[in-house]
């Protein structure tokens, strides 16, 4: 009932889009709001290039000429919000229906496991964070890590000023919170590098997915995402002022920064359909190009990208979306190889620290290597192949992020 | 006339409850500990403060607000939304669960070889854990390509049928012997018993089965929505409580939509129990 009714908004959107491209009209008219129109005009000219070089590059040249449209779907982690916001600009946009795909985004849910409906073959494509990915390929999924989206984590431990926690040793004494579910392991491996032993000198708590326990004193430092519970805790009203939290209230360690950061959010397929099925291989560049598009998309029109994001129904309100948006793309951008590419390095790290960093029960994330096959760039270099001809910034090597003002519960 | 009265009667009795359960919540706010407190160590005395109970008229007052800050649509329209949504896919569950239930009773108040043999396993289905049940149906439903909906209605209907199927067996199976003997010396065989005697004096002891899978099937479907992602209340309850942070009245918001959703669906129970009960005898009415 319901998801006739997306489906039938997501036409819209889609013919909307279409009939806007097709009167070579600005692309931000149905999505007003962009404040500086000399800087929206440049984004708008850069996208259309890219929107119509991007249709040249796909087999046949324009939309008319997709000899067949192939379905694919994609499962997110969780509900829609500006974490995906590549995705959904690319279906928004029409860069996927240039390379002539029907692309279905399934939201997630507490129990959906996109890796596993991957793995189930209830879906094409799912995102999945590398280290989560790799225990469910030990437990015998048979997936590939094809896109690293997000080249950078975005986990973080955030604690209030007066705590006096500034990095991972002066956890020692204190009560320190994590999600647990296999979120919990840079906090692990900080603890372990700072020389501490989890069991005796923090005492560990387990953290729903809000800020509600920091802010109750029951927990000294709590486990955030730069793009979401971090903001959280800026939109929520300090009952000693009256106005809100300010950054300077608090003081933050990310993990990326600790050098314990594991890689995130990153696109996985069937490795054995990649493998056998040319046609999927081929469904599989196009979908990593056409994304790759949404993502640069979004990274130079992040008005525009909350605003997408937000008509696909989240529930968040506007300026937790586009400072969602805004941490994303610095998750993402610059990308020093380019976007998507799987960095040996990082790779590396993320399976080291899986090996050799017990939680409290002992257990390790894997406790093998991974087996050949994990991942490939072979994808990403024939999406950028694709893409080469469009002129599209593939790093962002100037990527500045903007500035966000958080109002009162994310309004 | 009377009937009118007791309606009446029965509405002002709700409302002087909802009353005083508003009160005491309030008076433990006002009483009780800001920052909650231990009992031998446990930390078992709820904190009052406005950020772990939030005032009564603030979960109110939050109905009128917008649902996303910013934008228009009041929280009850999207509550109400939501919860249409839920509601009948509830009410599917509350059916399908009937039918199946009602199907199983028949067949086991039949043959007793039958209930011997299944009804351990229609008890041991209730102690599978819905959460660790809904994935593994929702990915048999992504298999076979159904609606969201339908497998979610699946999830409801697994859990309304067991208080359906328990009852009815039990009103089936305690028939007076002299209504029975009765129809044996009519040369009644034991279809016809069942539709004209069984049936009819099982109605009071089946009644209270159905009250209990109206509100299981609500729980079955809200929970399946917050373990599967499929919008509504439970989806409502699940994003809002995210947001308890810097808004922790939200999240009631929901709590009141599913509670309305249980109550319209025992409503309707009653409402059916009240049109069986009308055409029985004096004396049957007990």
């Amino acid at each position: 009932m319901i998801s006739r009714r997306t489906r039938a908004l997501t036409a819209g959107v889609v013919a909307l889009a279409l009939v806007a491209a097709a009167c070579g009209d600005d692309d931000d008219s149905s999505t007003d709001d962009t404040t500086a129109p000399t800087t929206a005009a440049a984004d708008d000219d850069m996208s259309e290039d890219a929107d119509e070089a991007a249709a040249d590059a796909a087999a046949g040249g324009s939309d008319a000429a997709c000899e067949t449209v192939d379905s694919v779907s994609l499962q997110l982690q969780w509900f829609t919000q500006a974490q995906f916001a590549g995705y959904y600009a690319a279906q928004d946009q029409g860069f996927y229906e240039d390379f002539c795909l029907d692309v279905d985004i399934v939201e997630g849910g507490v129990e959906i496991v996109p890796q596993t409906q991957l793995a189930n073959g209830d879906v094409d494509f799912a995102l999945a964070w590398v280290p989560k990915a790799l225990a469910s390929r030990e437990a015998g999924a048979d997936i590939i890590d094809i896109a690293q989206i997000y080249q950078r984590a975005g986990t973080l431990q955030v604690a209030f000023a007066d705590a006096g926690i500034s990095n991972p040793a002066d956890f020692e004494g204190q009560t320190i919170g994590n999600w647990g579910f296999g979120n919990e392991y840079e906090l692990f491996a900080a603890i372990g590098r700072a020389g501490l032993d989890p069991a005796s000198d923090v005492e560990l708590i387990g953290q729903q997915f809000d800020m509600v326990a920091l802010l109750e004193g029951e927990i000294d430092a709590a486990q955030a995402m730069t793009y979401n519970e971090y903001a959280q805790v800026l939109e929520a009203v300090n009952p000693d002022t009256g106005e809100l939290y300010q950054p300077e209230d608090f003081t933050v360690i990310s993990y990326e920064d600790e050098g314990v950061g594991m890689l995130q959010d990153a696109i996985w397929a069937d490795a054995e359909k990649l493998a056998n099925d040319d046609a999927y291989r081929d469904q599989a560049v196009r979908f990593v190009a056409a994304s790759m598009l949404g993502w640069t998309y979004c990274r130079d029109n992040v008005d525009s990208c909350r605003d997408i994001v937000v008509a696909q129904g989240s529930t968040l309100g506007a300026s937790h979306q586009l400072w969602q948006m805004n941490e994303v793309n610095k998750l993402i951008w610059p990308a020093p190889e380019g976007i998507g590419y799987i960095d040996q390095t990082a790779w590396d790290q993320t399976v080291a620290i899986s090996l050799e960093t017990p939680n409290l029960e002992g257990a390790t994330v894997l406790t093998e290597e991974p087996s050949d096959g994990a991942f490939t760039n072979e994808i990403v270099e024939e999406a950028w192949a694709l893409l080469a001809e469009t002129g599209v910034d593939l790093f962002g090597a100037d990527y500045e992020p903007i500035e966000v003002t958080l109002n009162e519960g994310g309004e | 006339m009377s009937l009118a009265r007791r309606a009446a009667r029965r509405s002002l009795l709700f409302l002087v409850a909802l009353v005083l359960v508003a009160s005491m919540w309030e008076l433990y706010k006002l009483l009780g500990p800001e920052d909650g407190g231990e009992i031998f160590g446990w930390r078992i005395i709820p904190k009052t403060n406005d950020r772990a109970m939030p005032h009564t008229w603030e979960m109110v007052s939050r109905l009128g607000e917008p649902e996303v800050r910013g934008r228009d649509e009041p929280i009850w329209q999207a509550i109400l939304g939501y919860g249409w949504y839920t509601f009948r896919m509830a009410l599917v569950g509350l059916l399908v669960g009937t039918a199946f239930g009602t199907a199983l009773a028949v067949l086991m108040a039949r043959w007793r070889v039958v209930e011997r043999g299944l009804l351990p396993y229609v008890i041991a289905s209730q102690a599978i854990p819905l959460i660790a049940l809904a994935p593994q149906v929702a990915a048999l439903g992504g298999n076979w390509d159904l609606p969201k909906w339908m497998w979610v209605s699946t999830l409801s209907a697994f859990l309304a049928f067991f208080p359906v199927s328990v009852a009815t067996l039990r009103g089936l199976s305690s028939t007076p012997p002299i209504a029975l003997e009765l129809m044996e010396s009519y040369g009644a065989g034991w279809w016809r018993t069942l539709v004209t005697l069984r049936f009819p004096a099982a109605v009071p002891t089946i009644v209270p089965g159905l009250k209990l899978a109206a509100t299981a099937a609500v729980i079955g479907v809200i929970v399946s929505e917050i373990s599967t992602g499929v919008r509504g209340v439970g989806f409502a309850a699940l994003t809002y409580g995210q947001r308890a942070t810097s808004d922790p009245a939200q999240v009631y918001t929901a709590v009141f939509g599913a509670a309305l959703l249980g109550l319209i669906l025992f409503g309707l129970v009653v409402a059916l129990e009240m049109a069986l009960m009308r055409r029985r005898p004096a004396e049957a009415v007990s």
